[in-house]
Formats: C-alpha cells, sequence, structure tokens
C-alpha cells in the first residue's frame, strides 16, 4: 500500500515533469553541456581520477553523447548519483541522461516512466568463494552465509536462486561493495555475490586472486543500459544511435584512429558511409549535424575500444567479451542497420 | 609519683617521606596499584593498551607512502618486509589528498583546465587561493566572537563574512554580496533611526519591508548596473565542483553559525506566553526532531525536485545546508530551553523588578546565565551537526566519504580502504576536538562559583 502511493507520486511527478521539459536537446544546446548522471564510483565504469576526470566504460557513452550532440567530449556535467537518487534525477530533469550501470527491467521502464534507450552490457549475478572451501558450483552453497548488497535486485535474485534450488542461506547484509570485499575477506560470509563484472574487478584487488574462484553459475540476467526518461523521443533517439553508432563502428571496423581519414576520404562501403555522415542525411534526421556520429567515435573510441580500454582483459577488471562480443563474434551486441 | 617526664626538648629534623610514598612510585601506589582489584586492573589495562598499539603503531609508521597503485603497494611491502599484512599504503593518501581536501574544486578558478602540478603560466596567487583564505577569513571573523581578549574592531570582519565567505567560494560579481548586505544595513538603519520619526511598531514594519523591497526586487534592477559600470567578479565555481573535507567545514560552519541563533529564538518561542508562536515553534522543533536527518537530506535531493518546477535551479548545496541547518536548529533550541529551565523563578522576577521589559531581561540577566549552562550541550550538538555531514554522501555529493569511494573505483586504488577511513578520522578529530576543548575552556572561564 505504501509503496504504491509512493510510486504512484513518483509517476503522477515523473509524467509531468517529462512533459514540461520535453525537447532535452534544445536545453542541452542552450545550457552548452549535458548533464549525465553516473555512479558515484564503480571500478571500470565511472570513477573520478586524480585530477577530478571522470573516467570509465559508462562515463564513455555519456561523452560519446556529448561530442554528438555538441561536437565536444568534454562538454559534460557528471552528476554522480546513488542507487537511491538516480531515478528521480533523471524524471526531475536534474539529469538529461543516465548511464549509470543500470539493469534494464520493466518495472524500470515502464512504472517509473524512464526509457532504456539500448544495452552497453550485458551482466548477470554471479558467486565468488574462497578455493578452500572447495565449492565447484552454486548449488552446492545450501547453508552457506552469503555478503549481500541490500536493495538492489541481486537481492531479490538471490532469494529467488535459493528458493528454486530448495536451499537455504544465510544473509550478512552490506552496503557497499567496498564493504563486501572486507567482509567477505575477513571471513564474515562463505561467499560474495554480485554482478559478474563487479566480482572480477573485486577479485582482482586481492592479493591472491588465485585463492578465489568465481562460480560458473550466472543467477540472473542484467542488461545495463543507458536510459532516458520518457516523453522526449527525439532525444532518446539521439542517445540510442549513439550508442548505435559506437556499436556499429566497431563491427564495420572504423576506430577512433581512422575516423577521420574514412570520413574525409569516403570508403567503399555504403552502410559506413551513411554512419559517418558522407552519404544520406541521417544526421539531420536526428536533428544533429551530419558527422556527429564521427565526433562520438573520435570522443573515446568505437564499443570495442571503450570495453578494451576501461574493463578489458588488459584492465585490471579483466572482463572477456562474452555476452557483449559482436553478433558475428557470438556474442550478443547487434546494432540495427544504418539506413 | 616520680616527677620525671620524657619531654624532647629539640625538634627532630625533618626526614624524606618513604620512597614508597613520593615520586614516581608514590603515584603509581596511589592511582594504580592501590588494592589487589585495581592492580589487576591497571595490568589488563595495559595489556589491551600494549595489544592495541602493537597493531596500530606498526600498521602507520612501517608504511608505504610512495607508489602509484595498491599492488604497488603490495610489492613493496613485500620486498620490504616480506608480508603485506600490518602495514599501511599511505600512497592513496599522498595521491589524493588534495580531492579529499576540496573535492574538484578548481585550484585555479580562471583557468579551468589548470591543475596543481600544472599551474597557468601567469599564477600569482597559490592554488586552492579562494577557498583557504576563506578558512583563514573564518578563523578572524570567530576570533572576536569567540575570545574577549582580542580587539572588538574584528567584529567587522565577522558581520563581513556571511557576505564574503559565498562570493569567495562560489564566485561571480561582487555586488550581488554587496547588494544583499545593503539589505541589511537598510533593515537597521530603519530600526534604529525610525522610531523617533514614526513609533517603534510602525518602524519595524516599514524596516522589514523596505529590506524585502530591496531583495526582491529593486536589487534585481541596481545589481546588474552597478555590475556593468564597475565589473568586479570572481571566475564562477559551480556547486557540483565542491567536495571533499571543504564541503563538510561548509556545511558545518553555515549550520553552525546559523542554528544557533534561531535556535534560542525557537527556544524563547516555545517559552512564551503567546499561543500562536509557541504552537509554531512547538511543532516545527518536534517535526524536525522527529525525523531523521537522512530523511530531510532526501527530500532536499528528491522531493524538492518534484515539487519546483521542472528546470528550476535550486542549488543542491544551499538545499542541503538549509535542511542541516533547521535540524540541527531544532536540537540546539531544545538544548538552549534545557539552559532556561535550569534558572531559578526568582532571576526573571529579579528581572522584572529591575523594570526590564522582556528583550531587555533576555539579553540582560536571562541568556547569559542559560546559555552558559548550556554551552557542553549546545557544543555537542555542534560536533554531532559537523559529524552528520557525512551523510549526504548518501545522495551523491562527493564529502570525503563519497569521494573515498569515488577513489577505490580507481582501478588503482580498488581494495583500498582503512587508510581512507584513518586519514578522514583525523581529519574530522581535528576539529571536533577543537570545538571539544574550547567549550571546556569557555566552560572554566565563565565559572562565576555556583559550586
Amino acid at each position: 500500500m505504501k509503496k504504491s502511493v509512493i510510486l504512484g507520486a513518483l509517476t503522477v511527478a515523473g509524467l509531468s515533469a517529462g512533459a514540461a521539459a520535453a525537447a532535452t536537446l534544445d536545453d542541452v544546446k542552450d545550457r552548452g553541456k549535458l548533464n549525465c548522471g553516473v555512479t558515484t564510483g564503480l571500478v571500470g565504469f565511472a570513477a573520478p581520477d586524480a585530477n577530478g576526470e571522470w573516467q570509465g566504460f559508462d562515463v564513455g557513452v555519456c561523452r560519446a553523447v556529448a561530442a554528438a550532440v555538441l561536437g565536444d567530449p568534454s562538454a559534460v556535467e557528471f552528476v554522480p548519483t546513488t542507487g537511491k537518487t538516480r531515478f528521480t534525477a533523471l524524471a526531475s530533469g536534474e539529469i538529461d541522461m543516465l548511464a549509470r550501470n543500470t539493469t534494464w527491467t520493466l518495472s524500470r521502464d515502464v512504472d517509473l516512466k524512464n526509457e532504456f534507450v539500448g544495452i552497453n552490457y550485458y551482466d548477470g549475478q554471479g558467486f565468488m568463494v574462497p578455493k578452500a572451501l572447495g565449492v565447484s558450483s552454486a548449488k552446492e552453497l545450501s547453508g552457506a552465509t552469503v555478503c549481500i548488497q541490500t536493495g538492489t535486485t541481486t537481492e531479490l535474485n538471490l532469494a529467488d536462486f535459493f528458493r528454486a534450488n530448495d536451499m537455504e542461506y544465510e544473509p550478512v547484509p552490506i552496503e557497499t561493495n567496498a564493504e563486501g570485499q572486507q567482509q567477505y575477506l575477513a571471513g564474515a560470509c562463505d561467499t560474495y555475490t554480485t554482478d559478474a563484472s563487479g566480482l572480477a574487478a573485486t577479485r582482482a584487488t586481492f592479493e591472491n586472486p588465485g585463492d578465489h574462484v568465481i562460480l560458473p553459475e550466472i543467477i540472473s540476467k542484467e542488461p545495463l543500459g543507458p536510459l532516458v526518461r520518457h516523453g522526449d523521443q527525439p532525444w532518446g533517439d539521439i542517445v540510442r544511435w549513439t550508442l548505435n553508432a559506437l556499436i556499429a563502428a566497431e563491427e564495420f571496423g572504423i576506430t577512433s584512429a581512422n575516423v577521420e581519414d574514412m570520413a574525409s576520404n569516403g570508403t567503399d562501403k555504403p552502410e559506413v558511409n551513411r554512419i559517418l555522415g558522407v552519404e544520406g542525411t541521417l544526421g539531420e534526421m536526428l536533428g544533429l549535424e551530419a558527422d556527429w556520429a564521427v565526433k562520438a567515435i573520435a570522443a573515446g573510441g568505437n564499443y570495442g575500444e571503450l570495453f578494451e580500454k576501461h574493463i578489458g582483459e588488459k584492465t585490471p577488471v579483466g572482463l572477456a567479451r562474452g555476452l557483449n562480443a559482436q553478433w558475428k563474434d557470438g556474442g550478443l551486441m547487434y546494432s540495427p542497420p544504418f539506413r | 609519683m616520680s616527677e620525671h617526664k620524657f619531654v624532647r626538648t629539640e625538634m627532630l629534623p625533618e626526614q624524606t617521606p618513604p620512597v614508597s610514598e613520593v615520586g614516581v612510585i608514590g603515584w603509581m601506589r596511589a592511582n594504580l596499584f592501590s588494592g589487589w582489584f585495581n592492580s589487576i586492573l591497571t595490568i589488563l589495562s595495559l595489556l589491551f593498551i600494549y595489544y592495541i598499539l602493537s597493531g596500530v603503531v606498526p600498521w602507520t609508521f612501517q608504511s608505504v607512502w610512495n607508489a602509484g597503485s595498491l599492488d604497488e603497494c603490495r610489492q613493496i611491502m613485500k620486498a620490504t618486509w616480506g608480508e603485506t599484512h600490518g602495514h599501511a599504503c599511505w600512497a592513496v593518501i599522498k595521491d589524493r589528498w588534495l580531492q579529499l581536501l576540496y573535492g574538484f574544486y578548481p585550484p585555479y578558478p580562471y583557468a579551468p583546465g589548470a591543475t596543481v602540478g600544472l599551474p597557468p603560466s601567469d599564477a600569482w596567487l597559490p592554488s586552492y587561493f579562494r577557498p583557504n583564505l576563506a578558512l583563514v577569513l573564518l578563523f578572524v571573523a570567530l576570533s572576536p566572537v569567540l575570545f574577549s581578549n582580542v580587539s572588538r574592531k574584528l567584529l567587522i570582519v565577522s558581520a563581513a563574512y556571511p557576505f564574503l565567505m559565498p562570493w569567495l567560494m562560489w564566485g561571480g560579481s561582487l555586488w550581488v554580496p554587496v547588494s544583499a548586505a545593503l539589505g541589511f544595513v537598510i533593515l537597521f538603519a530603519i530600526l534604529k533611526y525610525g522610531p523617533s520619526v514614526m513609533g517603534s511598531l510602525v518602524s519595524v514594519i516599514v524596516a522589514v519591508l523596505a529590506a524585502l523591497a530591496w531583495w526582491m526586487v529593486l536589487s534585481g534592477y541596481v545589481t546588474p548596473v552597478l555590475a556593468d559600470l564597475m565589473p568586479i567578479g570572481l571566475p564562477e565555481v559551480q556547486s557540483r565542483q565542491f567536495g571533499g573535507f571543504m564541503l563538510a567545514v561548509l556545511l558545518g560552519v553555515v549550520a553552525i553559525g546559523l542554528s544557533l541563533p534561531i535556535g534560542v529564538v525557537l527556544a524563547l518561542g516555545r517559552q512564551s506566553d503567546l499561543l500562536i508562536v509557541k504552537s509554531l515553534c512547538v511543532g516545527f522543533i518536534e517535526t524536525i526532531r522527529g525525523v531523521p536527518l537522512i530523511t530531510l537530506l532526501f527530500v532536499a535531493s528528491v522531493l524538492l525536485n518534484y515539487f519546483l518546477p521542472p528546470g528550476t535551479d535550486f542549488d543542491i548545496i544551499v538545499r542541503v545546508m538549509i535542511m542541516v541547518t533547521i535540524f540541527a536548529s531544532a536540537y540546539n533550541a531544545e538544548v538552549v530551553r534545557g539552559g532556561l529551565a535550569a534558572l531559578p523563578k526568582g532571576q526573571y522576577e529579579g528581572a522584572d523588578s529591575l523594570g526590564l521589559n522582556y528583550w531587555q531581561a533576555q539579553r540582560l540577566i536571562i541568556m547569559p546565565q542559560a546559555l552558559k549552562i548550556a554551552i557542553p550541550g549546545i557544543v555537542s550538538t555542534f560536533i554531532g551537526v559537523f559529524k552528520d555531514t557525512t551523510l549526504v554522501s548518501i545522495i551523491g555529493l562527493l564529502d570525503p566519504i563519497g569521494l573515498s569511494q569515488g577513489i577505490r573505483s580507481n582501478a588503482e586504488w580498488n581494495g583500498i580502504y582503512w587508510e581512507l577511513f584513518a586519514f578522514i578520522a583525523v581529519l574530522f578529530f581535528i576539529f571536533c576536538f577543537g570545538m571539544s576543548r574550547y567549550s571546556m575552556w569557555l566552560e572554566r572561564k565563565l565559572q562565576t562559583g555556583h559550586r
């Protein structure tokens, strides 16, 4: 009852806010800056460096959109949001888009009046256990104590998984990932569960990563993607197709190194030419310059480059492409055609 | 009966007291080993202190200061001590201490891209000059308020500080704070010279109306004109760039500075005989005290966004300042009320018998005594409010705690934990301990012998 009242209030407020602040593109152009909501800090996805510059995979999406719209990848105001404030910040117009490793769910899309424009990382919830525990499958975890972040989808997934497999567990509630690391290392729980990307990043920071294994079971689907608020389709289109341009750029071999060259000289591939604005009027349809995608790709590279730079196998996070490989390589990254 | 009595004819020379009763041994016997039970307690305490220190001291001092990442730290520890356990990696503090202190505040606001390591070529002021100057001026402004032996002329700085500080921190045109101050000048001028012309009640009303008219309407026309004629200003700094310990101090100072006067007024209102005033004050105090601060912060960060029209740019830091201030005011009001309640009724009657009116009685007789009694409680509230400012990390403001999460999210420093908290703890301890010592000093100074 209480929850539905709150959600109802959010809905009404979200509707009115969305309707009133329709032309986000004009607002962003007038302001000269894109207000992009990011997390307050997640390894590989978004974090401020020593100079206060935000870096990361999600941050790369923000910069690409800023480059496409304003022509300048640094024209972004990064607004740190927490799990509790992110949707209201978007609904109230404080931020223009949210790129904050947010799982696309029906209720978030429909009930909270958001519009997920795509998926930039396919994640899933996994388990990490000390090797010494001698566990090789999550199905053997009956009776285990589990470190679990409260107030997230992972908490619900965990309950579902243990109930479906008729097992029992004892939760050890934690607030942040850093606290989870400490509790797990101190032996407060047998296993630590969160998104597999987070587990990999966490394990990489351990002194002896080899002493810990990430179990093969992935117990949930966590498609993470950028989102905008309901009610401004043109703006949603811009963010969606900027993300698609990054994904398509990788498919067609357009990189930050060769994009300028390809754009000025043209190529013999019609779709590449359309993406780069050499042929056709795709930019005009979006209300942007013809070279919008060139700037977006030049900002931080194509999807694959962003992945390699921030969370790929050569970084401390060390994630394999897996589901996030291009569809030609057996992954799920598949951009609709630019036509 | 014998007449013999032994009478000593000369005084015995003074002897030194037994070794066991004076000096170090005597002190120890009296204070540490004055019985078998106390001796056991002493030994247990010493063992406990040794146990704690044997862990903390090597951790603190056998530590790594020069490293680029946690991995590098661990390699150095392994090379030096053979193990990584029990050694701090202070390199993270060395790498990020400026960020922990100032957040993303630009070191040279007029040169956006410049960093401390890479100052602009024409830099003639040190980096972070503006927040540092604001902090120094804070102590200058506080000194005449806190210490009676400081020159009274410094009170001018105290009066100007509320207008100077925001200008230094946020920048913008000088004429904005000047015109804000002018409103107060108008208010006080009419209050002072008005009563001789038009009577006291009318002059109060006229003063408030005139000041409001200035702030709401007239200054909006005058300020831009002045700014055009004499464009004096500082480069603007956005609230989003505020962070680190600077943000905690800023929120703490504003909340502490405003909450005491508001708290006094609320406490007086609660004791008042006027029904509406009393109910308003009671309602405010009980509502605010009955709500956790974190709820108020969520209201400031989330709910206000819904109530205000979309696109309204109501600064998040100002919103948080207002919430923390009213929270602290409600607590201060109750502490001051405790001081008022402790005064014997005779003090009030004495004031009445002298023919003092309400405000004279409060100012000359009641408040000096009530506030003196309430000092420990007031300072305790202040310390609590100052520490509560770390709660803003939950609504996404990057105070030291929020920043520590951001720092930990860099691949280099992921996994580092205690060092950041230790540094933040030391920063807060310095300020809180300072406040606490000042309050004890003030209590001693004001002690006029009730006990």
